[in-house]
């Protein structure tokens, strides 16, 4: 085996004594010291904090208004403009769904409804949020605009059963969505 | 293609003009000028043409996208096609059917030897064939048969435009319904506009309305602007159901299937039609809307609600089954499958089911360990007299648990055994008038002519009260075998093995829960003699166990002697080397198509119609 001598830089006279970087070091330390504690942290505005230190005082403080409208938070049902739920359980996100989180029981619209011309709904619509990994292939996939990711992120919960998003919670989470292709319109 | 090879072929494929044929002929060729002086030369045999080669075996040479192959006469162009693993994407051809020709999908190019001038000999090749003059429009490959020396094209230029072509006629007034159609996943329309369609809609206007979500029958359900007039379901109900329920009104681009005026699609033999539609114009009442059908699993069984024993095609997610599908056999039910028979299926996952084996103690019935109810369950049959102990199994049950109920009434030495006899009317179709499963298997297990003999003994033992403990296996006493609920109290000790609660249980001493049909194993013999396979899709609900399990626990706690075989296929095992129709059969041995074990002299009305129709030549079979 070829061995391959190593030589050792060779240092100044200030670079052996080492003590002038470790007071360079400090000074820029006692810098952001002094100005945190006068409430001029750096960033504080891009973070929302007090300006004591960067760190931003989640809950009470959030970064919500900075997040964008493509955030993918947690997945929710939308109803359309005329309060329809769009989503008519094709089940093509149940299929999707990397870690099976989303479990739909399809049913039928009873001949009395307003929109019983689109035959078909969810019955039930359980999103597993300990499942979730919010990976978007859902509204992805979602041939109807049914299904979006949003910006909420604080999920919790005390049980598992309480972590399983029903259908009123989604459709709670998601609320209407306007501007969307309204593909069961009145030529449908 | 599998029904073809087996009719046609001999399940055997014949490729032929290797390349020493055509060698050999072209030898031929240098020393004769012409073919046609060859007949009194040494060595004629080597200078055949392959047409008279193929001609003297019935058959034809046909060239499919480039290759030579020999065909029998007379075979549609399509199915040659499929003989050589090509595709040509068709709606409204079905096998079973007439071909009206009237899809137009399978448009392919044909090509024949152009006509030699008067007085002209034809100009062969170097392996013998004639050139080939394609021609310049397509023709339906589903509808024409081949000829020698015909060339078909499957591929090209003028194939691919005219098959996307006809695709986008057929989308134009097509809703996008596939996110609600229950076809979807296995609908010819999604895949061959996948694989021949354009992607973008060039139609501008406004797509034609017809009805959707109509009433037509009890189990089946239309959309009109989902249907693509390929006419597949009318001519079933005209073919093969014989009620011509169904046709076409309006014209041109309104055309749209209707049911005849005042009547109703309400054949047992429906859910057929949703089947072969290739969209989901037709789709299945009783499937509507349940699940999609990518989620489901197919397992290979049969139908046990008839003597037929028609093959089916269990549909499956988790642990519950979904629907019923027949699946084909040529011998059995063609590709058919009568409503009632398929739609069997929902007391699988009835509330009614028994779960755990239950002994009654002080009037009550006490759920238990299996242990404990086959100990009590034998303890009962023990004490009696031989000649006080009956078992009646039922003609429902598969040739193992037959066996293992033939071996508990040999172990408790009782010559009183018997199936119920369940005796209907046939609808001259696939509904045997003999509604138990397995009553020639019955027969030839109990070694007797008829297995339903010593019902009525066995009937009046108990009713006066000769017969003092009682076996029976999946069946209600209080139906077909014509007791009454204060003959059950006569007797001093009851076993019954049950899938669903019901008055025979209720008055048993001890309950024993089954399994489905759906949650085993088995084998059955039909009234023809086929002996045919069931297999497991789901697992048994609950506690309850496979029947021949406890049988084989009860037979193991009767007879000392007898130990139980590990899984199935042992019971099967002893029962080929005991029973002589039996012999050298194996699980493996039946495959998806069955055996033929015994001659019964039986026929199945609706294979006799179909093998008529082949034989004259209105469909392919």
């Amino acid at each position: 085996m070829a061995t391959i001598k190593v030589t050792r830089p060779k240092l100044s006279v200030g670079e052996k004594i080492y003590f002038g970087s470790i007071f360079k070091g400090m000074i820029v330390t006692l810098r952001h010291a002094f100005k945190s504690v006068m409430g001029k942290s750096r960033g504080a505005d891009e973070f929302n904090s007090s300006g004591v230190g960067i760190t931003m005082q989640y809950p009470e403080q959030k970064w919500d208004d900075e997040l964008p409208e493509y955030y993918r938070g947690t997945p929710a049902l939308v109803t359309d403009e005329l309060d329809r739920e769009r989503c008519v359980s094709c089940q093509l996100c149940e299929f999707i769904c990397p870690p099976k989180a989303i479990k739909i029981t399809p049913g039928e619209i009873p001949s009395n409804d307003e929109w019983s011309k689109v035959e078909k709904r969810p019955q039930e619509f359980d999103i597993d949020m300990i499942r979730c990994i919010y990976c978007g292939m859902c509204e992805e996939v979602c041939p109807e605009q049914a299904i979006y990711l949003r910006p909420d992120y604080i999920v919790t919960g005390t049980s598992r059963k309480e972590m399983v998003h029903g259908k009123d919670r989604l459709y709670e989470i998601g609320g209407k969505r306007i501007g969307l292709v309204n593909k069961w319109n009145e030529l449908k | 293609m599998k029904y073809f090879t087996k009719s046609l072929y001999g399940g055997k494929l014949h490729l032929h003009n290797n390349r020493v044929a055509g060698l050999r002929w072209a030898r031929a060729k240098a020393i004769k000028t012409s073919p046609t002086m060859s007949e009194d030369a040494p060595g004629v045999t080597e200078q055949k043409l392959p047409k008279d080669l193929a001609a003297e075996k019935g058959m034809v040479n046909v060239q499919i996208d480039g290759e030579w192959i020999q065909v029998p006469r007379g075979t549609r162009m399509i199915e040659a096609t499929k003989l050589v693993g090509k595709e040509v994407p068709h709606y409204c051809y079905h096998p079973k059917l007439s071909s009206p020709g009237n899809c137009r999908m399978c448009l392919v190019q044909m090509g024949m030897p152009p006509r030699p001038a008067p007085g002209a000999d034809p100009a062969y090749d170097d392996n013998g064939f004639q050139e080939i003059g394609w021609m310049p429009r397509p023709v339906i490959a589903c509808a024409n048969t081949v000829a020698e020396n015909m060339g078909i094209r499957t591929t090209g230029e003028l194939v691919e435009t005219t098959r996307e072509g006809v695709m986008e006629f057929l989308l134009i007034n097509h809703p996008l319904d596939c996110p609600i159609c229950d076809q979807a996943g296995e609908c010819k329309l999604q895949e061959f506009s996948v694989e021949h369609g354009r992607g973008q809609s060039r139609f501008q206007e406004t797509k034609i309305k017809k009805p959707k979500n109509v009433d037509i029958g009890k189990n089946i359900r239309l959309d009109d602007e989902r249907c693509i007039m390929c006419s597949r379901c009318i001519r079933f109900m005209d073919e093969v159901a014989e009620e011509s329920v169904l046709g076409f009104s309006e014209r041109g681009t309104h055309t749209s299937v209707t049911v005849h005026p005042g009547r109703r699609l309400d054949n047992n033999y429906s859910l057929n039609t949703a089947d072969i539609c290739p969209v989901g114009a037709l789709t299945s009442n009783d499937f509507r809307f349940q699940m999609r059908v990518w989620f489901l699993k197919e397992t290979k069984s049969i139908d046990l609600n008839c003597g037929t024993g028609c093959n089916t095609t269990i549909w499956t997610r988790g642990n519950e089954v979904f629907r019923i599908t027949p699946r084909e056999n040529n011998e059995v039910n063609s590709a058919w499958m009568p409503d009632s028979h398929r739609l069997g299926f929902h007391h699988l996952h009835s509330d009614a089911r028994l779960t755990a084996p239950m002994v009654k103690k002080d009037g009550q019935h006490k759920e238990t360990t299996w242990i404990e109810a086959v100990n009590k369950a034998a303890e009962g049959l023990r004490m009696r007299q031989a000649s006080e102990v009956a078992v009646i199994a039922s003609g429902r049950m598969s040739n193992e648990e037959l066996f293992l109920a033939k071996k508990i009434a040999d172990a408790l030495g009782t010559d009183l055994l018997s199936i119920v006899p369940r005796q209907g009317e046939s609808d001259g179709k696939l509904v045997s008038a003999d509604r138990n499963a397995n009553t020639t298997g019955a027969g030839l297990i109990f070694g007797t002519e008829d297995p339903a003999a010593k019902v009525d003994a066995i009937r009046e033992g108990v009713r006066s009260g000769k017969i003092k403990a009682l076996v029976t296996l999946q069946e209600n006493l209080l139906k077909e075998a014509g007791l009454k609920k204060e003959d059950l109290e006569k007797l001093d000790h009851l076993v019954s093995s049950h899938i669903l609660a019901n008055p025979t249980a209720a008055n048993s001493d001890v309950v024993l829960p089954g399994a489905g049909f759906a949650e085993k194993r088995g084998t059955y013999v039909n009234v023809t003699g086929r002996l045919q396979r069931s297999n497991q899709a789901i697992l048994a609900q609950g506690n309850s166990r496979d029947d021949w399990e406890t049988l084989a626990a009860l037979l193991e706690t009767l007879d000392k002697d007898y130990k139980a075989p590990a899984s199935v296929d042992g019971v099967f095992k002893a029962l080929a080397l005991e029973v002589e129709a039996f012999n050298g059969q194996s699980f493996g041995s039946i495959g998806d198509q069955g055996v033929i074990i015994s001659e019964t002299g039986v026929t199945i009305p609706l294979i006799e119609q179909e093998k008529a129709r082949v034989a004259s030549g209105q469909i392919i079979g």
